[in-house]
């Protein structure tokens, strides 16, 4: 009874009132948010996971814009029909350099977690301008002013910046050489790709489009697609080594 | 512009020549520097879609100068007072404008829902144009409703409803027309963003860094508004209603705080980089996201329905003792439910075990909360068969009692494994946003505009009818058919033959959706038509011929200014 009366000291003063919420609504985030920037499990490093390269990253922003994340995840959860229907689940370093991450959490379409390589640039190509050419029955939107529009990533070195301070591992070679490491992903038979891949191991480098010279956003988006889920080599990746 | 919270608390003594006041002189300071910044970036801007945002930013920011000081020569010396013949001297203005901006954005939110489902029925309603693609269009339907709409809603009754619980005007003199205005800002260049690509990706905190400063000033006014109103009440007990309005206020700050911090390529650039990033972002994201849903969809809609289920009813609260155990227990509770939304995914298992088990006991105080509000009409049922405002009031609490209980279902990690990434939660949503937000808000509206405008009763109850039951009959319509289609496609994509091969292509599931993306897209119809209804029936309302002096249940208004 008394416990009832207590409560009315609350009800009487807001700012206790206020505190008391504060205390109350701060636990559960606090349990289940900080750990996650200590574990093992939520911060390992894994051989072949490496940031972006400046196309990619490029194509990244585009799929932000479009709003891709809407229809499509990129989280294969750890299921058998998961697993067998798009590949080895995702692990969490996979996103590490993901900035925001893109997990989803709608399937209007496939997954796209490791989407790389699964389609030539030509079939994506086609499929982002005209998806029923290629799929019919599909319900994606066409994207063909992607191919139109010509590529406007004079300053994605002021990107890198941002994302090296937000710790993501870009040195500055990388970030002076973006322009270059970005036309040399784009082309084909480029002298300076050499260099790139020293930077950026396994990134996809020649011309994505039909246009000699010209990088277009279609092209940076399908640079993104085929590097996703790509970076690790699940036949040497050891998936015991974080049991305890 | 901080100082616009604090300003005119204390009326301006007796004598005093006219000077402007803190508030005035703060947003003219702050307008004129605004200007000029944004009229900077205009010059500079990377991109022409943020050149656009800042040529609104600067227009808005001269106009706000202009209106501050044409209102300082218009007004008189003294400001409004508090009291008038020892009556609250209540400042309703603003409520009325947040009223009319939540039907104007109610309408424009279920019709792009419209749009939205019947592209998916129909993909070449996508046009093959940037701005009217899927991909643009379905988060500015969700900030639609949800924050222009629901926010709208959310403001006007908390303002409503802070004042007569406390018997208090406003606190503050510009500092309401502030968060009324500034918000509704917000929304638009938010939604214009959306649509001209301008989105951090972060679902229902899409807008970008520089429309998030903007939400945090207005909502840091917003929250002192609500907070001075509240202590200088001349009830001593804070009411229900105000305890779940100061939870929500509060903690959406809270989370939008946490969820947004990011850090802009430059300031002539539209574009950031959130700080969290990949696992730890997925956890603040949807630690922020199901929260928008505790406390901008519940707690928030909850404090309207403790003020406006007992007056419609005039019954009092079932029980005060329910509604303090509930109302810890909620807001306790929702906050740990996050990891549900990332089940079998890269975060740990044992956020999830924890994200899940709190979500089945968060059923508890949900329910407690439907039964609070059920119970209320005890000793009124009757009135269900002639008031079709509570009628919507009490369905509403049944859909909110229906949705807790199916929510809890879903976060179950077996269930989830079938449920997550289908349209089964497309339709779980909405039969929280229709069913419960939606009801309760079309409600409030219902009973607000008449008290609001000084009229004895609405246009016509007829018409709230035809509301009612168009709608329901929409909102059917959507859930079973999403039900269906969702439980259906989540069996597909696991099914497998005998040989131990999956049995369906990707595509074939999504063909199979056609048909319940049909009677979707009929459902929406249908509820828009209903809100239509509405927007006549305020309309009617609003224009009516003030009539002679009627006993109305509402008491009558003391006019504002």
């Amino acid at each position: 009874m008394s416990l009832w009366k207590k409560h009315a000291i609350v009800e009487k003063n807001s700012i206790l009132l206020l505190l008391g919420v504060l205390i109350v609504i701060s636990i559960g985030g606090l349990v289940e948010i900080l750990p996650l920037f200590y574990l093992k499990s939520t911060i390992e490093k894994v051989e072949g996971v490496r940031p972006y390269t400046p196309l990619e990253l490029a194509g990244r922003n585009i799929y932000v814009r479009e709003g891709c994340y809407n229809c499509h995840s990129q989280m294969i959860r750890a299921l058998r029909e998961e697993v067998e229907r798009y590949g080895h689940y995702s692990l969490a370093a996979e996103s590490m350099y993901d900035h925001p991450f893109q997990w989803g959490s709608k399937r209007n379409g496939p997954d796209l977690a490791r989407v790389g390589g699964k389609y030539s640039d030509d079939w994506q190509r086609r499929h982002l301008t005209n998806p029923r050419a290629v799929v019919s029955g599909s319900i994606m939107p066409g994207y063909p002013f992607l191919a139109k529009a010509p590529l406007d990533a004079d300053r994605i070195d002021q990107d890198m910046k941002v994302l090296a301070i937000e710790g993501v591992p870009y040195s500055d070679e990388m970030i002076a050489k973006a322009s270059i490491d970005l036309k040399a992903q784009g082309s084909d038979d480029d002298p300076n790709t050499a260099d790139l891949i020293r930077r950026y191991p396994k990134a996809n480098a020649r011309a994505f489009g039909e246009q000699k010279g010209v990088i277009t956003e279609a092209d940076a988006l399908i640079a993104y697609l085929q590097s996703l889920g790509t970076a690790i080599d699940f036949r040497i990746y050891d998936d015991k080594a974080n049991m305890r | 512009m901080a100082q616009t919270g604090t300003a005119g608390l204390a009326p301006a003594p007796k004598g005093m020549s006219k000077g402007m006041t803190p508030g005035e002189l703060g947003l003219v300071i702050s307008g004129v520097a605004m200007a000029a910044l944004w009229t900077l970036i205009m010059a500079k801007a990377w991109t022409p879609e943020y050149a656009f945002h800042a040529g609104l930013f600067a227009i808005v920011s001269v106009a706000t100068v202009f209106a501050v000081i044409n209102r300082y020569h218009a007004r008189p010396a003294i400001l409004p007072p508090q009291e008038i013949d020892g009556k609250p001297n209540y400042n309703m203005e603003p409520v009325k404008f947040a009223t009319i901006a939540a039907v104007f954005w109610g309408i424009a939110g279920f019709a792009v829902g419209l749009i939205i489902a019947s592209q998916l029925a129909f993909p070449a309603l996508n046009f093959d144009l940037p701005w009217t693609a899927f991909g643009r269009m379905r988060p500015l339907h969700t900030s639609a409703v949800i924050f222009a709409f629901g926010g709208n809603v959310l403001i006007a009754a908390s303002f409503y409803v802070v004042q007569r619980t406390c018997r208090a005007r406003l606190a503050g003199d510009l500092a309401p027309w502030f968060v009324v205005l500034g918000y509704n800002f917000f929304i638009v260049i938010a939604g214009t963003g959306y649509l001209l690509g301008i989105t951090q990706s972060k679902e229902y905190a899409e807008p970008e860094w520089y429309a998030d400063i903007l939400l945090t000033i207005v909502w840091v006014t917003y929250f002192l508004v609500f907070l001075g109103t509240v202590i200088k009440r001349k009830e001593p007990h804070i009411y229900v209603a105000n305890w779940f309005y100061l939870a929500f206020i509060l903690t959406i700050a809270v989370l939008h705080l946490g969820n947004n911090p990011s850090i802009p390529v430059s300031i002539f650039s539209s574009k950031s980089y959130i700080v969290w990033s990949g696992v730890q972002d997925a956890m603040v994201q949807w630690w922020y996201g199901h929260n928008a849903v505790g406390f901008f969809l519940t707690a928030g809609f909850l404090g309207i329905m403790y003020y406006f289920i007992p007056k419609r009813a005039e019954r009092p609260v079932y029980s005060y003792r329910l509604s303090i155990i509930h109302f810890w227990a909620l807001i306790f509770m929702y906050i740990w439910a996050g990891p549900h939304h990332l089940h079998y995914t890269a975060l740990p298992d044992w956020a999830q075990t924890l994200g899940m088990t709190f979500s089945i006991m968060l059923w508890m105080p949900s329910w407690g909360g439907m039964i609070n509000g059920l119970m209320t009409l005890s000793g009124a049922w009757d009135k269900l068969r002639t008031d079709p405002v509570l009628r919507m009031l009490v369905v509403s609490v049944a859909f909110y009692g229906m949705s807790t209980f199916e929510g809890p279902l879903m976060s179950i990690k077996a269930v989830n494994s079938l449920s997550h990434y289908t349209d089964w939660t497309v339709g779980h949503v909405h039969s929280g946003e229709l069913g419960w937000v939606c009801y309760v808000s079309f409600a409030a509206i219902y009973c607000l505009v008449p008290w609001l405008w000084n009229k004895p009763n609405l246009y016509s109850l007829r018409l709230v009818n035809w509301h009612f039951w168009v709608s329901t009959l929409g909102i059917v319509c959507y859930i079973s058919a999403m039900w269906v289609a969702g439980i259906m496609q989540g069996l597909m994509w696991r099914a497998y033959t005998s040989f131990g091969f999956l049995e369906y292509s990707f595509l074939e599931t999504v063909e199979a959706m056609h048909p319940f993306y049909i009677i979707r897209a009929f459902g929406g119809a249908l509820y828009l038509a209903g809100a239509l209804i509405m927007v006549w029936n305020i309309y009617k309302t609003i224009v009516a011929p003030v009539e002679e002096p009627q006993i109305s249940a509402a008491p009558a208004l003391v006019p504002a200014e």
